[in-house]
């Protein structure tokens, strides 16, 4: 997991490593470049979502300010995209956990004995990222379109209804972020379930444990820190994506998230302020979601 | 170890977790017995997970041989035309895209890998102060939504008076790719045995030498596997770059404007020309890293 992976060092006794100025060396240059790049954007954010319209300034044009009700504007007009970015993907976070778990847990466990069989499963799991996920989600929309086959034939055998859309529903949009994020649940949970020792569930099924009892009270518990990666891997960047709900792909009118709000205040309507505050409620948000499922979850050492 | 981080493994077929593989439970066989429902019902959903995976690739790629006039949605019939003639749809839209994608990934790369792995090899092999605040400033790039970053690079753009072209696209890449670098050549740092070095120091060289001869050749799975990696993110980027990018087009970006009227088959030509390389090189090296293997366990 990301966020264990920032541990592992960790891991090795303090007294090996030794203090020296290369350390400096090494470090200066790319955490001043994090440092100018991503944290100084981070306040810049901040302060313009705090700005004012100039008084005698064009469209767009904004200067530094105090002004909170920047935040009570977007939250009252943005709620139901702010509730849809959340739901959406939370939706999708479930659903691909769902799909991606029985997947992992072939390719980890039961692919043991054939190696080469074992990598060239995971190549496919990553194969969707070697073509561009925009041209995947554009794809999906054409293939279930109002003319495509498969629509067609649901509604020639009476499984959906004669006026009744795929693409540009709300349906729609949480099947692309469920498709697009899948190899992102997929590849932690691999990477637990890969290192699970088989003897804990045969010890299991010898003291009489049924197969569910197994798998609910040996199994996921064991596997719990790659499903907390890879929640948090598929809901974070889930909670943020403008692409699938576009009207372009495969939302509508009324599947816009957050992602999409932020990119018309900022990229057309040039109402950088609002941009800015959509940007900060989510990141925030994000945080503190993040902040009490990783307390919850009990894996709080992945921090 | 993150999913981008097995990614990386994966794509570079050189998995750089290879202490891992032989810390690999002993009981990694399952007991014999008689075939139940549970042995074909996981490997069908497996197979039906994978057709599912791979539909919308297969579609692309079947759509790039549609002799389509502008839209590329309905099959107009088959032809090789828009594989031989990639550039002459639109004045060469398409590839001046593609050629954009390159470049920015290629030099994004190589400024991400050199500044993460250096931070990799202090993490791992240094002291220092305000440790975890550095852990926490490199972890949290990865935790933010990309429309977040993006969002913040342009507001920080817009405030300094910076006009938006290749090079701010560039300065956005190198910075999301950092922390993945960090993290995919970390381990390998991790991983590597004091002693080689030490060897290389009794035998005189020169702390120049002992990391161009020793460390550096060792590393180098690792760094390779990053390198591709970042790569693979800046080239497939577009929320990021959509904030960042003004008037210049990427390959992301492209398609994203003309998903409005209708992408051209010549579209579909490069991402699965893209595909079948990416694919190619990294069954490649899987089955030669394979190979390997069975090799030294022959030897062993």
């Amino acid at each position: 997991m990301a966020f264990a992976a920032f541990s592992t060092a960790e891991a090795q006794p303090q007294a090996q490593r030794k203090r020296s100025p290369i350390a400096l060396f090494l470090l200066l240059p790319g955490i001043a470049y994090l440092v100018l790049f991503f944290l100084t954007p981070l306040v810049s954010l901040i302060l313009t979502s705090l700005q004012a319209p100039s008084e005698f300034g064009d469209i767009g044009v904004y200067d530094y300010a105090f002004n909170w009700q920047n935040y009570v504007d977007v939250v009252t007009l943005y709620w139901p995209h702010i509730l849809r970015s959340f739901g959406y993907a939370l939706v999708a976070t479930i659903a691909a956990l769902v799909i991606s778990y029985p997947l992992a847990y072939f390719i980890g466990v039961k692919a043991r004995r054939w190696p080469l069989l074992q990598s060239l499963m995971l190549v496919l799991v990553i194969a969707p990222f070697f073509i561009s996920f925009l041209l995947r989600t554009l794809a999906w929309k054409q293939i279930l379109s109002d003319e495509s086959f498969i629509i067609t034939s649901l509604k020639a055998l009476s499984l959906m209804a004669p006026d009744a859309h795929f693409t540009g529903t709300p349906f729609a949009v949480i099947f692309g972020l469920t498709y697009n994020f899948i190899p992102f649940m997929t590849l932690p949970l691999y990477t637990t379930l890969e290192r699970l020792d088989v003897r804990y569930l045969e010890a299991g099924s010898d003291l009489y444990a049924n197969p569910f009892h197994v798998f609910r009270k040996v199994t996921i518990p064991l596997s719990m820190p790659g499903i907390v990666a890879g929640t948090l891997l598929t809901f974070i960047p889930a909670a943020g994506d403008y692409v699938n709900a576009s009207r372009d792909f495969l939302g509508g009118p009324d599947t816009q998230m957050m992602g999409n709000v932020i990119e018309a205040n900022f990229l057309v309507l040039l109402n950088y302020p609002a941009a800015a505050a959509l940007s900060i409620i989510l990141m925030a948000a994000i945080l503190v979601l993040v902040g009490i499922y990783v307390k919850r979850s009990g894996t709080e050492d992945l921090l | 170890m993150s999913g981008e981080v097995q990614a990386a493994a994966v794509l570079g077929g050189l998995s750089e977790n290879e202490q891992l593989d032989a810390n690999k439970p002993a009981g990694g066989r399952v007991r014999p017995r008689r075939l139940g429902l549970g042995d074909w019902l996981l490997p069908v959903y497996t197979v039906i997970a994978f057709v599912f995976l791979l539909i919308p690739i297969a579609y692309t790629f079947v759509f790039s041989f549609n002799d389509s006039i502008k839209s590329n949605i309905s099959w107009r019939g088959f032809t090789f035309d828009k594989w031989i003639n990639v550039c002459n749809v639109e004045g060469g839209a398409v590839c001046e895209a593609f050629a954009n994608s390159i470049v920015i990934g290629l030099v994004a790369t190589v400024a991400a890998t050199v500044l993460g792995t250096m931070i990799a090899i202090a993490i791992v092999r240094y002291r220092f102060r305000a440790r975890s605040a550095i852990s926490l400033l490199l972890f949290l790039p990865m935790a933010t939504p990309e429309v977040v970053l993006g969002a913040g690079l342009a507001a920080q753009f817009l405030a300094a008076g910076v006009a938006k072209d290749m090079t701010t696209i560039i300065l956005a890449h190198t910075m999301f790719c950092i922390s993945f670098v960090v993290v995919t050549v970390k381990a390998r740092v991790a991983s590597l045995d004091p002693a080689l070095e030490e060897a290389g120091r009794d035998l005189y060289g020169s702390p120049a030498q002992v990391f161009w001869r020793v460390t550096f050749p060792l590393l180098m799975p690792g760094i390779a596997a990053a390198a591709l990696l970042s790569f693979a993110l800046s080239f497939d980027d577009f929320i990021i770059t959509n904030f960042n990018s003004g008037s210049v087009s990427t390959f992301p970006k492209y398609i994203y404007i003309s998903a409005a009227r209708g992408i051209p088959a010549e579209a579909n030509v490069i991402a699965s020309a893209v595909f079948i390389i990416a694919l190619v090189l990294v069954v490649g090296a899987q089955v030669s890293r394979a190979a390997r293997q069975k090799r030294l366990a022959r030897l062993g």
